[in-house]
């Protein structure tokens, strides 16, 4: 009888020791996020454009993550980014949008004589790119344009336009061999 | 013979075609009247231009700077007048254009002053590297890697070894031959200066057997000038043996790590004519300002040139006796790794070791491209034990994961694989895309991380500022609010106390004057005086009105 107690009583005080330290954990080493969010937002391009119908990469990283949204979404990050997010969610890799297919990357220009120092841009850009103040010319920073062209509908003068990055030699890439393998017979 | 040399892995015995060019003696090139001197002619970030349109120049003189660590400067290739600096074509496989320093040449050829140094054994090996990265002296064997940080072994590695690379293992190449034929001497002296600034214990030069003329010439020096503390190797002539890899593992039995560097072996692998241009940077003050270059195949006369550093080469054809009828394009570098040259405009720079006219009948050796069979020829030629054959696949594919598995970035591009190939695939090709693919994707990634950290701090500054406006408005409320119930007993507090500060200044204000201290003897005797007349004249109005006191006031 009396082992039997000492039995119930040993596994009972185990059961809350256990129970403590997990309920201890579970509130010390809480994970904030779903992890997977972040995988998703470091694949997306984060040129924070909504072409995808979000507010940015972030929130559309979230809508892929909880399986609201599909993955060919995007068309700055193309078709590499949907292999990308396939691969990583284990899903059917779908083909993008006929108006999604990849543009060649581009930046803002502003026509420094006609931007009349609205700051709208300013406001738009949603890196931070565009250098300027009220009632003096604005500019871009080329290195830091991401190309998503929100800066482009404000402008109340039209003075911005988005023009494709050249290539130099530092970015030429050797292209993709054309190989015509002949058969013999 | 007393080395015992190693051997590298695959490798070819190619059909060598230096007897071509390797005959008649080196000549200086013809000075044009336009030098087009290109600010990147070398591995790193490109020169900062120090000139600027207009400007007369002397020959030698610095053009560029070097723009940070991994940079090299550009120098005046002879003397006369900046015309531009603007985007011109250059030698590179894309054909795109690049910034370059448009010379045109005065015909005078005037040297700038110099400043040679006497005994560079005074001089500690920083200084002597400096001296070398001022001379703007890259690697002259086609890779241009800056030499003063090849020699810049730092405080982390004794250097075993220095070895000189006169393999020269790519057909039809032979410019540093006629270099080691005629100015071993040279050489010789760029060796000791080298090894002075690397420390190092021994230092060597490797001659593949092919030239058996160099070697004499070399040994020859190395007697007259009586010098037996460095070693002429004769290395067994197989391509690729002037890889720099290939050549420490032969020379010294030792491997280079994956994606790690000669120096973590303690050993340093320069070209021979690199050693030369040191020679000259240092003992004759004259910066690298023309190399040899090779011109043959599909040419009237092959032979060699020094050309200036700028000369556009097209100009040079000419001095190869023209282009043979069957001329299809021309190639900058050997028939192994060099590249289609896109523009003939585009001037010699410190990289082009040759320039090879390839005739229709050279390219046409190569058959139709057929199907992978597996064969496996590929993976038994390479020099680096790789598998091309799964390289090939992957990179197809566009994998660019699987093809870094399998070290893609220890491939050196040599084409052994492709030469061997019995479905004759451009090899190369495929591994040259896949690695600017991925060095592009590198690029996008980082891109993408600063665009990220800008978006979330810019999100975040909205965020602040919204919350400072809210606090903000929240404070003037309450105070509006204040003023209306409890808040104004404050105010009349402040403007109280206001009022009694004030009046405290009144009062206090004409009693004493409060600059009377710190004065002279003189003015205090004029001060007695007038405090006397004015008393004496109130005196006498006093029985005449009371307004007296008033007018005191």
């Amino acid at each position: 009888m009396l082992d039997m107690l000492t039995a119930i009583l040993a596994i009972a005080g185990l059961a809350i020791v256990f129970g403590l330290l997990l309920g201890y954990a579970a509130v010390r080493f809480k994970v904030e996020e779903d992890p997977v969010v972040d995988q998703i937002d470091s694949i997306l391009p984060q040129t924070q454009c909504g072409q995808c119908g979000y507010a940015g990469c972030r929130p559309y990283a979230e809508a892929i993550a909880a399986g609201e949204a599909e993955i060919n979404l995007c068309p700055p990050g193309g078709e590499n980014t949907m292999l990308a997010l396939a691969d990583l969610l284990g899903r059917d890799p779908i083909a993008l949008d006929e108006e999604g297919k990849p543009q060649p990357k581009m930046v803002a220009v502003i026509d420094e004589d006609t931007c009349i120092g609205c700051t709208l841009c300013v406001q738009a850009c949603p890196v931070d790119a565009i250098l300027g103040a009220a009632k003096q010319m604005h500019t871009v920073i080329e290195s830091e344009c991401t190309g998503c062209e929100l800066c482009v509908d404000p402008c109340p003068v039209d003075c911005i336009e988005m023009k494709p990055l050249e290539e130099t030699i530092q970015t030429w890439k050797w292209p993709y061999p054309v190989v015509v393998e002949q058969r013999k017979r | 013979m007393s080395r015992q040399l190693s051997n590298f892995p695959g490798g070819l015995h190619l059909p060598g075609h230096k007897e071509l060019s390797v005959g008649e003696a080196v000549a200086a090139a013809e000075i044009p009247n336009r030098l087009i001197i290109p600010l990147h002619q070398h591995i790193g970030a490109a020169a900062e231009p120090l000139v600027e349109a207009g400007q007369k120049v002397l020959k030698g003189e610095m053009l560029a700077k070097a723009k940070g660590f991994v940079s090299a400067a550009v120098h005046a290739s002879s003397s006369g007048t900046i015309l531009a600096i603007e985007d011109r074509p250059v030698a590179h496989p894309s054909g795109l254009p690049a910034l370059c320093i448009v010379l045109e040449t005065d015909g005078e050829d005037v040297w700038c002053e110099r400043h040679p140094v006497e005994d560079y054994h005074s001089l500690d090996p920083s200084a002597l590297r400096n001296i070398i990265r001022d001379a703007g002296i890259v690697g002259l064997g086609g890779a241009g890697f800056p030499a003063y940080i090849k020699l810049n072994p730092g405080a982390r590695t004794a250097v075993d070894t220095l070895i000189l690379n006169g393999a020269e293992c790519e057909p039809y190449i032979t410019c540093d031959d006629r270099l080691m034929r005629e100015r071993a001497d040279e050489i010789i002296a760029g060796a000791r200066i080298m090894r002075h600034a690397l420390q190092a214990s021994k230092s060597l030069i490797a001659i593949e057997d092919n030239k058996p003329e160099a070697i004499a010439s070399v040994r020859e020096a190395l007697e007259r000038l009586d010098i037996d503390d460095i070693e002429v190797v004769e290395v067994p002539t197989r391509y690729p043996m002037g890889g720099e890899k290939q050549l420490i593992k032969v020379v010294t039995g030792k491997e280079v790590p994956s994606q790690g560097l000669p120096l973590d072996i303690g050993v340093v692998c320069h070209n021979v004519a690199t050693a030369a241009a040191v020679h000259r940077s240092v003992e004759l003050g004259e910066p690298l300002i023309s190399r040899i270059v090779t011109l043959t195949g599909g040419v009237e006369r092959p032979r060699n040139l020094e050309v200036r550093i700028g000369t556009p080469i097209e100009e040079l054809l000419p001095q190869a006796g023209g282009l043979s009828a069957n001329v299809e394009r021309l190639i900058v570098g050997g028939p192994m790794m060099g590249f289609t040259l896109q523009h003939r405009e585009a001037p010699v720079v410190k990289t082009v070791n040759c320039i090879l006219a390839a005739t229709r009948e050279m390219d046409a050796s190569r058959g139709p491209v057929r199907p992978c069979i597996r064969c496996g020829a590929c993976a038994e030629a390479c020099p680096v034990s790789l598998l091309p054959q799964q390289l090939y696949w992957y990179a197809r594919a566009k994998d660019f994961d699987k093809v870094q598995d399998y070290n893609l970035f220890d491939c050196i591009e040599c084409g052994c694989c492709a030469y061997v190939c019995p479905s004759n695939l451009p090899l190369v090709q495929f591994y040259r895309f896949a690695k600017t693919e991925i060095w592009s994707q590198e690029r996008e990634k980082k891109a993408s991380d600063l665009a990220r950290e800008r978006h979330e701090f810019r999100t975040a500054r909205i965020e602040r500022e919204k919350a400072e406006r809210a606090a903000r408005m929240a404070r003037k409320k309450a105070a509006v609010k204040g003023d209306q119930g409890t808040g104004d007993n404050a105010k009349k507090d402040a403007i109280k106390a206001a009022m009694e500060r004030a009046k405290a200044k009144k009062e206090g204000a004409g009693t004493q004057p409060k600059n009377t201290e710190d004065l002279t003897k003189e003015q205090r005797r004029k001060l007695a005086e007038a405090k006397a007349r004015r008393e004496k004249a109130l005196k006498d109005q006093a029985p005449n009105g009371a307004s007296g006191g008033k007018e005191e006031k």
